[in-house]
């Protein structure tokens, strides 16, 4: 693949091995640069993006998510000392959603482990970082390479992708648990599935070497046409991934490793990740300074908002009252959640706001015909996700 | 041996008896705890010790002479009364000159013999500058260093003081401090005198040891350190005990045993043991376990953590900084077994008891170390020589002599390897010498020579830097060896740094060892 690109000043962003089919598809011409590749934020209508997560299947390329091959005979220690949960529990096949910290306890980047050998890991990220993970391996007798342009990924996400999948050959695939990683023939060639995913539905991303890119996707979209697939953007994604609760980087929080200010790192405590941090397990990076803030208490958390009316809070700072006096922390995502059909958002809320059932006020700029409105509006903190399924879990998976 | 039966678990072992761990371990029996000290190698005094290179010839192997060990430190351990005797105390220091008359500097800093009127002149000023310097910086030896952005009272006090010490220089010698602290050593004695040997001779002080030639940045700052190190002393200058540097540690050894410490040699520490997240003791490479409430590492930082503790205890900003510690060595050590003192043209018997200098210029300086930034050694390296069987004959047989010389630069990681470089470097450091000492290479009964890399296996030095890493403004003091371990406290519950890697740093001067001691004090008696 390399010795076949134009030169990185002609070509600032690389091209994906789907994006022939994506370029095809995309009627707006919206793209994003995304970890250095450019892909598609809509092809042709959020909304219809959207609910073709929903209600049909879609197709996602996630090929530019940064992949790192983690083996040799410390692979398991040393993920175990690299991130805050216990990975001893992870079995072969299987993937664990999971988060580090530098030496402070602030998140550095969450991602995913898959277990794909005895002590061979895949370590997905949303950011570059093989310097801190090259620096976390003085003393461990074990391999890290870069693999990103190596895979290619595709999501294929929605209450349909399992029937999808199975019309497209993956006998066997509703057997997988989610969570679960299987082995399986499409399009001709082999692929990696596992049951994964950032919209919190029933879902699954396929791995495949680049060079089977084109095929595989044509066979999905074939198996799909009668089950309503399309291609989607990340702006529908980034909706569902709201409602599901899930934390993007840069959005919700900055990576400890790239924040100036001191104050603005945070916490896998604060992010509302004490459940991924096992102090149980032996050292870990942070492990530390993760024990003497939980002796401290936390002095803010990310929570969920359900606001009242029907303007998205984008950016809105929060406050005790509708007086806006005593602010109180502000939000981080926003969206008019069309399944749920509420006002929801997420947010960082000073302690002791950030209890489940507070009334905190936001503070929503609206701007009607270039005049600006302010309006305080009632929110309450709420439990994540706001959008959970049953159908995400269920195995076998429903026929829709 | 103290008398009594070991102790199941003691208050504190500590990995290392050279100076510092024995300067450790004796403060700390001395105030009560049972001290149990591990040393690797047969004898006491890691990199002080004295041991025969030739039958029949016995050298300083390490460290030659002691100038900044704290006059207080001899008296509160009573070393005189533990066997400490002196071969020779206030020695002088004379540049050599090849081709020329050696310089005989005064002692210390009054004046210098056989320069220009205008530079005898500028030397008594310039001295006596550097004398209010130094005293005023000499207090933050005996310290714990203050952490960096705080709100601990404590730091900004101690922070405080230091600003006050130099504030308190008035306003002429603050400034001039402030404006030279930054200058490197070659562009300040060029402003201030004519002399060529005066200068080298001058500036070789501030690269001793050191990554650095004169020209590097940061060299007023490190030779303000090292004359602020003898000021803290209080000593007479620089020293050479009975016994050579061994009998220091000899009498350290003695001192720590008699006040109820325990001191094993010949055995190594193989890892340190870790339960529930806290230092509980050690694992020698024999196998034998030893339960410990504190343990106190005297080796360098980069072996304790990395070797001894192992990185997965740690965390891996900590780790990374631990990495990035500047430790590699430029010195060499030179032994020569003589069959007669040498006899160096134009010195008196008197200047070749002291400390001599072969660096006649800055350029000469410079010059040796351009060639140490590229895998190489120079044809022209720096020395610094001493005969200490002229002072203490029991060295050597009767009649025969020693010869002890530290060669700077020379680099860890030869380029051409230490195969064939040895026997290169050795004969170059010999032509040298008998350029200088007519007749010297024919009076050689042997010769030991040491690099960095020799140094590092002998004494367990990573990268045989004796400083256990660069005495340099970015590894001084809040910094030393790294942040989070720089008050002898390290991220690890129970795990204590004393050695020469920690404040106030290497050469022979037994501060980091002391203050480390008062740091485990510190802690209640009731702490785990």
């Amino acid at each position: 693949m390399t010795e076949s690109r134009a030169p990185h000043f002609k070509e600032p962003l690389l091209k994906t091995p789907f994006h022939e089919r994506t370029r095809a598809l995309s009627e707006v011409d919206s793209f994003i640069p995304w970890a250095g590749y450019t892909t598609v934020d809509v092809f042709t209508n959020v909304e219809q993006e959207y609910f073709a997560i929903r209600n049909a299947t879609t197709l996602y390329d996630l090929t530019p998510m940064v992949k790192y091959r983690v083996a040799g005979a410390d692979a398991l220690p040393y993920l175990n000392r690299l991130v805050t949960r216990d990975i001893a529990k992870l079995k072969p096949n299987r993937v664990a959603y999971c988060a580090w910290c530098n030496d402070a306890g602030h998140l550095i980047d969450d991602g995913t482990i898959f277990r794909l050998g005895e002590s061979d890991y895949r370590l997905c990220t949303a950011e570059r970082q093989l310097d801190w993970l090259l620096d976390s391996a003085i003393g461990f007798n074990v391999e890290i390479s870069e693999v990103t342009e190596q895979i290619a990924a595709l999501a294929v996400q929605g209450p349909t992708s399992c029937a999808v999948l199975k019309a497209a050959g993956l006998t066997g695939v509703d057997a997988l648990k989610p969570f679960d990683i299987g082995y399986f023939e499409l399009g001709g060639h082999r692929v990696t599935v596992s049951r994964t995913g950032f919209t919190g539905d029933l879902g699954y991303e396929v791995w495949m070497e680049p060079e089977a890119a084109g095929a595989i996707w044509d066979a999905l979209m074939a198996a799909g046409r009668s089950r309503g697939i399309r291609a989607i953007g990340s702006q529908a994604l980034n909706i569902a991934r709201i409602e599901a609760g899930f934390l993007s980087p840069n959005v919700d929080f900055v990576s400890a490793e790239h924040t100036i200010r001191t104050g603005r790192d945070r916490s896998p405590l604060e992010l509302g990740l004490s459940w991924l941090v096992d102090f149980n397990k032996g050292h870990f990076t942070g492990r530390r300074a993760l024990l003497n803030e939980q002796a401290r208490g936390a002095q803010r958390q990310l929570v969920g908002l359900d606001i009242a009316g029907n303007k998205p809070a984008h950016h809105a700072l929060l406050y005790t009252d509708d007086s806006g006096r005593r602010e109180i922390g502000a939000v981080t995502s926003a969206i008019w959640s069309p399944t749920c059909k509420r006002n929801i958002a997420l947010a960082i809320v000073n302690a002791p706001h950030f209890r489940i059932g507070s009334t905190v006020w936001a503070e929503i700029y609206l701007n009607r015909e270039l005049v600006w409105e302010r309006r305080m509006s009632r929110a309450q903190v709420v439990e994540r996700p706001f959008f959970a399924p049953e159908r995400r879990r269920a195995t076998p998976p429903g026929e829709f | 041996m103290a008398g009594a039966a070991s102790p199941s678990r003691y208050d504190c072992v500590i990995i290392g008896g050279g100076h510092n761990g024995l300067v450790c371990a004796a403060t700390l029996a001395r105030a009560g705890q049972s001290v149990l000290v591990l040393e690797a190698a047969n004898q006491v005094g890691g990199a002080a010790l004295t041991r025969e290179f030739a039958p029949g010839f016995r050298v300083s192997a390490g460290a030659h002479l002691l100038h900044l060990m704290p006059a207080q430190l001899l008296r509160e351990l009573q070393l005189d009364a533990h066997g400490l005797e002196w071969a020779a105390q206030g020695m002088s220091t004379t540049a050599l000159v090849p081709g020329g008359a050696p310089l005989v500097l005064g002692q210390p800093g009054g004046s210098a013999a056989g320069v220009s009127a205008a530079d005898t002149q500028t030397y008594t000023v310039y001295c006596a500058r550097m004398r209010r310097f130094a005293a005023a910086l000499a207090p933050i030896f005996a310290r714990t260093p203050p952490r960096l952005g705080t709100t601990d009272w404590a730091d900004r006090w101690s922070m405080l003081k230091i600003g006050w010490q130099i504030r308190k220089l008035g306003r002429a010698d603050m400034r001039e401090l402030l404006r030279i602290g930054g200058m490197n050593v070659f562009d300040l004695l060029e402003e201030n005198f004519e002399s060529a040997a005066l200068k080298g001779a001058l500036g070789f002080d501030a690269v001793l040891g050191a990554n650095f030639g004169p020209r590097s940045p940061g060299t007023v700052l490190t030779l303000l350190y090292r004359l602020a190190a003898e000021s803290a002393a209080g000593t007479p200058g620089l020293s050479q005990p009975k016994g050579g540097m061994g009998a220091l540690c000899d009498a350290l050894a003695k001192a720590a045993r008699a006040a109820g410490a325990t001191i094993r040699t010949g055995t190594p520490v193989a890892t340190i043991r870790v339960e529930a997240d806290r230092a509980c003791g050690v694992i020698l490479e024999s196998g034998e376990s030893i339960g410990a409430r504190r343990v106190v590492s005297s080796a360098d930082p980069k072996t304790t953590f990395l070797r001894l503790l192992g990185p997965k205890h740690l965390d891996t900003g900590f780790v990374r900084r631990v990495n990035h510690i500047r430790s590699r060595g430029l010195c060499a050590k030179l032994h020569l077994a003589l069959k007669q003192a040498p006899r160096f043209s134009g010195l008196s018997d008197s200047s070749l008891r002291g400390r001599l200098l072969l660096a006649p210029s800055l350029q000469y300086i410079e010059h040796a170390y351009n060639h140490a930034k590229y895998g190489e050694f120079s044809a022209a390296p720096t020395l610094e020589i001493t005969v200490p069987t002229l002072n203490d004959p029991a060295l050597a047989p009767p009649g025969q002599h020693v010869l002890s010389a530290i060669v700077q630069y020379v680099p860890y990681a030869l380029k051409e390897g230490w195969q064939n470089g040895r026997q290169r470097l050795l004969d170059t450091v010999l032509d040298l010498l008998e350029s200088c000492a007519p007749g010297l290479r024919a009076s050689v009964v042997s010769a030991e020579l040491l690099t960095p890399v020799d140094l590092e296996k002998e004494f367990q030095m990573t990268g045989g830097h004796w400083h256990h890493g660069d005495l340099a403004f970015d590894q001084f003091l809040m910094v030393r060896p790294v942040p989070g371990a720089a008050q002898y406290r390290t991220p690890l519950e129970g795990l204590f740094l004393c050695g020469a890697g920690c404040h106030p740093g290497g050469g022979v001067m037994g501060q980091a060892g002391r203050n480390a001691a008062h740091e485990v004090l510190k802690l209640s008696p009731a702490s785990p």
